[in-house]
Order: structure tokens, then sequence, then C-alpha cells
């Protein structure tokens, strides 16, 4: 190829100044897209960050890119408009656990499963952090917050089990602090044909530090994670000596010395949807928690259907001509004598 | 052979008919084949329908009655007529339902099959009306509809009893066919294109279409047959065209006059998804349908598509529009042309969903947090709906603004004939995208156009333009993130002021009668029609009257103010309870004498009533 794009991070930066909370697991989030994106060969000009309300969707402002800050969960319908109509454009949703959960559930169920060609980033900080700590739909049960000051009454919802029941074609999780996993995250869903969604596990340092202690902790965390490899074993530990098995249909925990590795879980992306839904429903503190790509299928992408569909109309009754629509069905000529003469149906 | 009857003509200007029945029992179909032979005769045509909102209400129950009413006439005509000359009425309870509204001496052709005593009760008649003397007055033809029409179809093969019985719409059509002198050819070659894969239902239909002829031509009811001439139409070539057809055409145009796809995101809602199932059929022009999970989605992902330089729409009706407030305000901010065609009903909340209102013009105005102009355009007619569309993009485009169009169940549904345009003496819409930096410090996505006070329309994919657009309150002219207190305010000010500035493509109010003197009548939307009739019939009597119909609600055309000035009083008849009077007098003032003319029956105003009120202020 003659014209390869030749882009560094720095030309993604734009020149507005970052205003999250200093320590924020954003700013991981921002960099390494910054220095992701020069890596897919796509031209900057094609490329657009659409984000609803909350604190990660400040995120379009920081990407010198086109962009859109939009409303309180609606992003991915502003997503969805804009891909079917320029299915060339490289289009990242940006949305947190309110946003995308709360608000915007709807949207996000109904993205997913037309299979856009999109990617959606959900930043996971279980809190709402721009107005001031209040419990998210991913805070779980008894979390103490400025609206649940005795304890969160509700369940909360598992972002990677709710994008796998709606037949999400690419799902994957990742942590903020891990950049270098984050990266090739993002590079697989980049290169996904079809919806990508990612949860990506980011620190609220105000309102909700450590949320997720035993997935960054260096101390712990390899005890508390259990990253996926496509046709490996699940194997986990800091001494790489303990797996998943299934047995009767629940996932369990074995250690290395007394199950062989053959008789472990092996992971497959291209699986149906029960086994990377089984994965999302593993919970630290009873599991490690699955990192990497939970799935990763191919199903037919929205807009090019609908793109066929608009071709293949275009074959069968040719482009589309104002006077044969306007003179379609019943006409009638009414001659200069006021004589009318029914036209033959057309 | 049967001795060719005694039948009289009479030679009549123009009739009013309504067919009415069960929802099941194909009314609409029947009316609007009746008004597709009778417009190709050459009668100016004007229709309505009037539907239930339950797809299907028990059989035989006064809720279930759907009815089409369609008015012919050799003259001009501007509404659907108020009250009818002739019902056909298939039970009882469409009789009773209908009755109030037609003529003394009106005919009155009903089903007596079907006065059988389990509707009658359904239809809360205590003794049957055909035989008690409740239509003395009326020339009543009772008809044994379903036993003929059994007859007439039964040695037709493989058809089952139900699809027997279905066919008696079109033996009630052949018989009205007959009773106006009409030819049954054309539905004739309706039913063999419909059921080209059917063809044992074509016949079915056309048989009892034609056994319901010979019964007009044959028996004794009928001594009387009607004939309506021609009216005088302008020389042409015409089609028959209901407002959200219209519409969803000039959709189409707007966007391939400016060389662009259409892109139109929707919700199912009544009245409005007509337009989706239109636009769904124009593919082969490049138009992107979404049918999308909630009203929301619809504005939302119609923003997206004109961030990317699509012609975008969406459509909806009242509860529609008030969830797609908050989108709406973004496309305010982001300043994205669009239009939001809006199908008014009866309110509030899901109010009447299958009837006409015209009470979200303050929804439209002023239904969105902050301050939120947006311009509004709507349409008199239904063949009106297409040049509105168009108009609505042309509009979008100027102001970089979304555009509401005001549409309403009437409008919406109702057909009339329309002299087809030529798609080419359409003027094109020139559209800009900047593909360079407007400024030496790069692209400005808010410095706006001296002229327009529009700002630039680039899109995703050129080079060198990259930008973020958002809610947040912006700097002027960077359109970056800006908190700043004076920013805010000449921010809003700029958008109120670019919307006001389309008043200078806006053409003057025009008027009819005297251009001064002690009353004005102003209307808008739908009811053009019946007002401009109205005032007509007074003006005729020999009142001095005048009347303007507006077309552009924001902004009004800029000599409106004048005009209402040179009146003593200004009344305003509307289907809501004054909502265009409330922005008369907030714009012009509390000196002048406004009166309301208010209808919210989920009816169309009718001439007579709105000659009788205006004519009281006389
Ligand atoms: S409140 Fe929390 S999530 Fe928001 S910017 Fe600050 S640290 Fe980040």
């Amino acid at each position: 190829m003659s014209d390869v794009i030749q882009l560094k991070a720095k030309d993604f930066v734009s020149n507005q100044t970052v205003r999250w909370c200093p320590g924020c697991g954003d700013y991981a989030i921002l960099k390494q897209l910054q220095r992701v994106l020069p890596e897919l060969g796509i031209a900057k000009e094609k490329i657009v960050f659409i984000s609803g309300i909350g604190c990660s969707s400040r995120f379009p402002y920081y990407m010198n890119t086109y962009g859109m800050h939009t409303i309180h969960g609606r992003a991915p319908t502003l997503a969805t408009g804009l891909k079917v109509t320029h299915p060339d454009l490289n289009v990242w949703v940006i949305t947190g656990d309110g946003d995308g959960l709360s608000i915007g559930g709807n949207h996000l169920l109904h993205a997913i499963r037309r299979n856009v060609n999109i990617n959606i980033l959900l930043f996971n900080n279980r809190i709402y952090g721009l107005t001031k700590g209040q419990f998210s739909p991913t805070s779980p049960q008894g979390m103490q917050t400025k609206s649940s000051p005795i304890g969160a009454v509700s369940q909360p919802l598992k972002p990677l089990g709710v994008a796998i029941a709606a037949e999400a074609t690419f799902v994957a999780r990742t942590v903020a602090s891990n950049v270098k996993h984050m990266g090739q995250v993002f590079k697989r869903a980049a290169a996904h044909q079809g919806v990508s969604f990612v949860e990506i596990y980011q620190n609220c340092v105000i309102f909700n530090d450590g949320a997720f202690s035993h997935a960054t902790d260096r101390k712990t965390k390899s005890d508390n994670l259990l990253e996926l490899e496509h046709g490996k074993p699940m194997i986990f530990g800091k001494n790489h000596d303990k797996g998943i098995r299934i047995n009767e249909f629940e996932p369990e925990i074995v250690s290395l010395d007394d199950v062989a590795e053959e008789d472990l879980l092996v992971h497959n992306e291209n699986s149906r949807a029960s086994l990377a839904y089984l994965l999302s429903q593993m919970q630290y503190p009873e599991f490690p928690e699955p990192i990497g790509v939970f799935r990763a299928v191919n199903h037919p992408v929205y807009e090019k259907t609908l793109r066929k569909q608009i071709d293949d109309s275009i074959v069968q009754k040719g482009v589309g001509d104002l006077h044969a629509l306007y003179n379609s069905g019943n006409t009638w000529t009414v001659d200069a004598d006021g004589k009318t003469v029914a036209d033959p149906i057309s | 052979m049967t001795e060719p009857k005694l039948v009289e003509y009479e030679d009549i200007e123009s009739v009013i008919i309504r067919f009415a029945g069960d929802s099941g029992d194909g009314m609409q179909l029947t009316g609007t084949q009746f008004t597709n032979t009778s417009a190709i005769f050459g009668n100016d045509i004007s229709t309505l329908p009037d539907y239930p909102s339950e797809i299907r209400a028990p059989a035989g129950t006064l809720a279930g009655v759907s009815g089409f009413q369609v008015n012919l006439s050799s003259a001009d005509i501007l509404t659907p007529g108020d009250e009818p000359r002739v019902l056909v009425a298939m039970n009882p309870a469409a009789l009773k339902a209908n009755l109030p509204d037609l003529q003394r001496g009106g005919v009155i052709i009903v089903n007596e099959d079907a006065f059988k005593k389990n509707n009658l009760r359904k239809a809360e008649y205590d003794t049957n009306p055909l035989e008690d003397d409740s239509l003395v007055g009326y020339r009543l033809c009772e008809v044994p509809l379903t036993s003929l029409n059994r007859v007439a179809l039964e040695s037709i093969e493989g058809l089952t009893s139900k699809e027997i019985d279905r066919c008696q719409n079109f033996f009630a059509l052949g018989l009205t066919f007959w009773l106006f002198d009409r030819p049954l050819e054309i539905s004739m070659e309706w039913l063999d294109k419909k059921f080209t894969k059917k063809p044992h239902l074509a016949k079915a239909n056309i048989t009892a279409m034609q056994a319901g002829y010979s019964y007009g031509h044959n028996t004794e009811t009928f001594q009387m047959r009607y004939r309506i001439k021609a009216a005088k139409l302008n020389p042409g070539h015409y089609r028959k065209i209901t407002g959200n057809e219209a519409l969803a055409m000039g959709l189409v145009t707007a966007a391939q006059k400016a060389n662009k796809p259409l892109f139109y995101g929707a919700y199912p809602i009544t009245p409005a998804t007509d337009i989706l199932h239109h636009l769904v059929n124009y593919k082969n022009f490049n138009v992107r349908t979404l049918q999308v999970e909630d009203e929301i989605a619809a504005m939302g992902s119609t923003i997206g598509a004109a961030f990317g330089g699509t012609f975008a729409a969406t459509g909806t009706s009242g509860p529609g529009l008030a969830l797609k407030s908050e989108a709406i305000n973004l496309a305010v901010m982001l300043e994205l042309p669009m239009v939001i065609v809006n199908v008014q009903r009866g309110g509030p909340s899901t109010g009447l969903p299958t009837k006409t209102e015209q009470s979200d013009l303050m929804q439209a105005m002023f239904g969105r947090n902050g301050e939120s102009p947006v311009p509004i355009i709507a349409p008199a007619t239904p063949s009106d709906c297409f040049e509105t569309a168009i108009e609505a993009f042309r509009f979008a485009v100027r102001s970089m603004s979304p555009v509401f169009v005001l549409t309403d169940g009437y409008l919406g549904n109702s057909s009339e004939p329309w002299l087809i345009r030529n798609p080419d003496d359409i003027p094109p819409i020139e559209v800009s995208h900047p593909t360079e930096a407007n400024s030496d410090n790069g692209y400005l996505p808010y410095l706006r156009d001296p002229e327009t006070m529009a700002r630039p329309w680039a899109i995703p994919g050129t080079a060198g333009l990259e930008h973020r657009l958002g809610g947040l309150s912006k700097q002027p002219e960077t359109g970056n993130v800006s908190y700043d207190p004076l920013d805010n305010e000449r921010m809003n000010r700029d958008r109120v002021a670019k919307v006001a500035k389309l008043v200078d493509i806006i053409p003057d109010q025009e008027i009819i009668g005297p251009d001064e003197g002690d009353l004005l009548v102003l209307s808008w939307g739908s009811t053009y029609g019946a007002v401009r009739s109205a005032v007509q019939r007074l003006q005729g009597q020999g009142q001095t009257i005048s009347h303007g119909h507006i077309r552009y609600l924001n902004p009004f055309p800029a000599n409106l103010g004048d005009l209402v000035d040179r009146f003593k009083r200004v009344a305003v008849p509307e289907m809501n309870l004054g909502q265009l009077v409330f922005l008369l007098r907030g714009r012009y003032g509390f000196n002048h004498e406004f009166i309301p003319i208010s209808k919210i029956h989920g009816r169309p105003f009718t001439i007579g009533e709105l000659v009788e009120k205006i004519g009281a202020l006389l």
C-alpha cells in the first residue's frame, strides 16, 4: 500500500485541557486509546467519538477527531444514525455504568442487538461521579453512598451479562490500570466487524476509590483475574496453578495439583453465547474475574444489510426517478376542455 | 329477463357520502375505492377517514365503528364536507353512530341482514330502527346485503364462508357505484392487481361488486340515481394524495434536490406511521429508514445522520414529540439541520390517538428546557404537505437548525386530487460543506454567516476540519465548552436571532378580503379548507370580512403585526383552546381583541359551524 497513514499519539490530542480529577482512571484510557488509534491505519478524519453524559463522556472533547458530546444515555442512537449513513466512518461510543446501563439501557441493548459496526467502551466505576457519588446500576448491593447511606438495596447489573443477553458479537473486559492489556483489547474491538462491547474497570478516586483493587493490586491481581486466551485452558493464579473446570453446568476452581490440564475449561471466543455468559457471571471473591475477549463471532452487520437492501432495490426498480414516483398509482388527466381521462395504472 | 325499470337521474353539484361499518368490515377500503374512481371520473374530492383506536373493538359495538367520508363535487371543494347526504351503514352500530351527522332527508342504505337482535343489543338499540319510526324523514333503503352477497358468490369454488362474507363491502361498493353512475373497471383492475397471487379472491370481490351493481339496476328499491358532473379542474395530470403520502414524497424530493441520501428515523405512532410505511418503499432513492427502539432513539439517530451530512428527518405525534424534546434541544445546541414532523393528534397524554387536533403548537414552540427557538411551518392541505416538507429542509439548511412541520391526523389521513408536480420545476436545495479551515486559527465550527447567522456544516470524513460538538454551553466561534456568562448569553441570543432571520425568506402574509376593517380571521394548519370556505360563504352573503391563513408560525411573516393592527378584532379558529391566540397576543400585544374559536372534538371544523360562529361576530 502506497499511502499508509502515519499518525502519532499526539495527533489525537485535542487542544482542550483535560479536566478529570487527578488520579482518575479515565486518564489511562484516554492515553491508551490515543496510542492505539495510530496503529489502526485509519485516517483521523474518519474517526468519530460519541458520548453521553457523565465523567467518562467528556472524552470526545479531548480527542482530536470528529466528536459529539450528547445527552444522557443516548450516544448509541446518534452513533447508529451516523453509522448507517456513513458506514466508512470508524465510530466509538464512550459511556459509563450510569449512562449506558441506567438511563441508556434501552439504547445500549438495541444498538447491540442490531450489530451496528461501532465500538462501545463502557467505563465502569460502579458509581455516579459527575453528580458526586450516588450508587449506580453496577454498585454492589449494600454499598454505602450519598444516596444509599445504609446500603444500596438493589442488585447490580453485570454489564457483560447484559451485552451477551443482547447477543453482542464482540464482548471483552479490561482494566484501566493494565494499559498493555487494554491496548490489545481496543485493537481487537476496532478490528471486529459488528458491534464491539468493552467493559473497562475504571477507578473513581474520589467517590469509589479501590472498587477494583482486587483486580489492580499487584500482589493479588493474578489470583483474582483470569486472562482469557482463545483455545487455551483457563488457568490462573500467581503460580499458574489453578484452573476452571465445569462441574454440573457450573464453573468451579480446581488446583492443577489434582486436576489435569486437559480437564479444564478451554476458552472459545466463537462458541455460543452460553459460554460467554457463564464467564460473565464469575465474580470476585467467589471466582477470578475473566478479562480479555469473551466472545467474538461474525454476524451480518446492520448497515451492510441495509445498504444491500438499497442496492437490491436499485437493481430491481432502477435508480429512483421522481417523475415515476409522483405518477405512480391511479392518475388521470384533465384536458384543456376540462375533460377527464383515466390513465392506465402504472 | 327482467323488464328494465324506470330510473330517474338527478343531477347534483356535489354529494357527501359516508361509508360506515365495523372496523373489520373494510369500510376504509370501500371509501378509498369509491374515491379513486370518482377522482378519475373528474370530480373534485376530499376525504376524511374516521376510525377507532382499537384495531378490532368487539364486533357490532359502537366503539368499533369505522367510517370514511368523501365529498365529491363538480366545483372546487376544500373540505370533506359537513353533513353527509348518503350513509351506507353495514350494521346497527354504524347507523346509530353516524345518524346524528346525516342531513335531514338524506339517503340511508343499510344491510338489513345485520339488524338482528344481537346486533341491535350491541348497538344499544331498544327497538329495531328499521321497524319503528325513528328513520322517518330519511330515504331508507334496506338491502339484505349479507344474504344477497352469499347467493352471488355461492358458485365460486374454493371460498370459505368467512371469505364470502368479507366481500360484503364490495357488494356495497358496487351498489354505490350504480347509485352514482360510476364505472367498475378501476376497482376491478385494482382487485386483479392486489390479488394476483389469489385470483379466486379477486374474482370473489369483483363478483360481489358486480352483484351489488346489478342489484341497484334491477330492484325497485332504488328509483333514483345521481349524476355529479366532472369538476372544472385545471388542465393537467392528477393523482389522489393523502397528507402523509405527500409528506413522504416531499422529504424524498428535498433530499434528491440536494443530491443527498434521505435518512428517516422513527418509532411507530398513530397517525404518523404511514410516513414510514411510504418511505420504506423508496429505498431506490437511497432512502435509509430506521425503525428504532423508541422515540428518543428516533430523534438521536436523526441527529447522528445530520451530523454526517445526510438529509435527516423524523416523524411522530404529540406524545412522541414529548419524548423527543431533550434530543431536539441537543439538535438546537449542535445547530444541525433536520426536519421533525409532528402529525398532531388529540391529547393530552395518549388522548385520542386516531383523531385530529392542533394542540401541539405550544409544545413545538416552547416544549423544551432553556431558550430553544425552532422554526415551525404548518401545511394547509394534504397536498401542501409535499411543498412544506421541501420548504422545511430549505429552512433547516439555511438556518442550520431543526425545523418543525406541524400537520395533524386530519391532514395526514385525508386525501385530495394533486396536480402532479414536475420535479424538474422544483429548484435545487443548495448545500455546502466546507473543505477548508474558515479562519487563521483553523476550522471554527460556530463561526456564523453574517447573512443567515448559521454556522458552517463540516462533516466527518473531511480532513483537517475535525471538531467536537456538544450540548454544553459554548464559546462563540470555536464552540469550545465555556461557562462564561457572556458567552452563554451571546450564544443564546445568536440562536434566537438565527431563527428570527428566516423572516428574510418568508413571504408576506396574504389575506383575502379588504386589507383593513372590523374583523380579520386568522387560522393555521389543517383548518384552512373549512375556514376559507366559511369566510367565502359569509363574503358571498355580503359580509365584510377578511381571512389570512398562516403557514409560518415561527417566525411569523414580517407584515403580520401590521395586518393585525389594521383590524379591530381578530378571530382565530383552532382545534385547541387558543394556542395561536396566545402567540399572537404575546407577540402583538394585549391591545388587540383576539377572539378564540375553539374546538377539540377530535374532528375538523365543519364549514357550517364556522359560518355560524364567525357570523355571530359580524
Ligand atoms: S469523579 Fe471519579 S470518575 Fe469522575 S473524574 Fe473524578 S475520579 Fe474520575
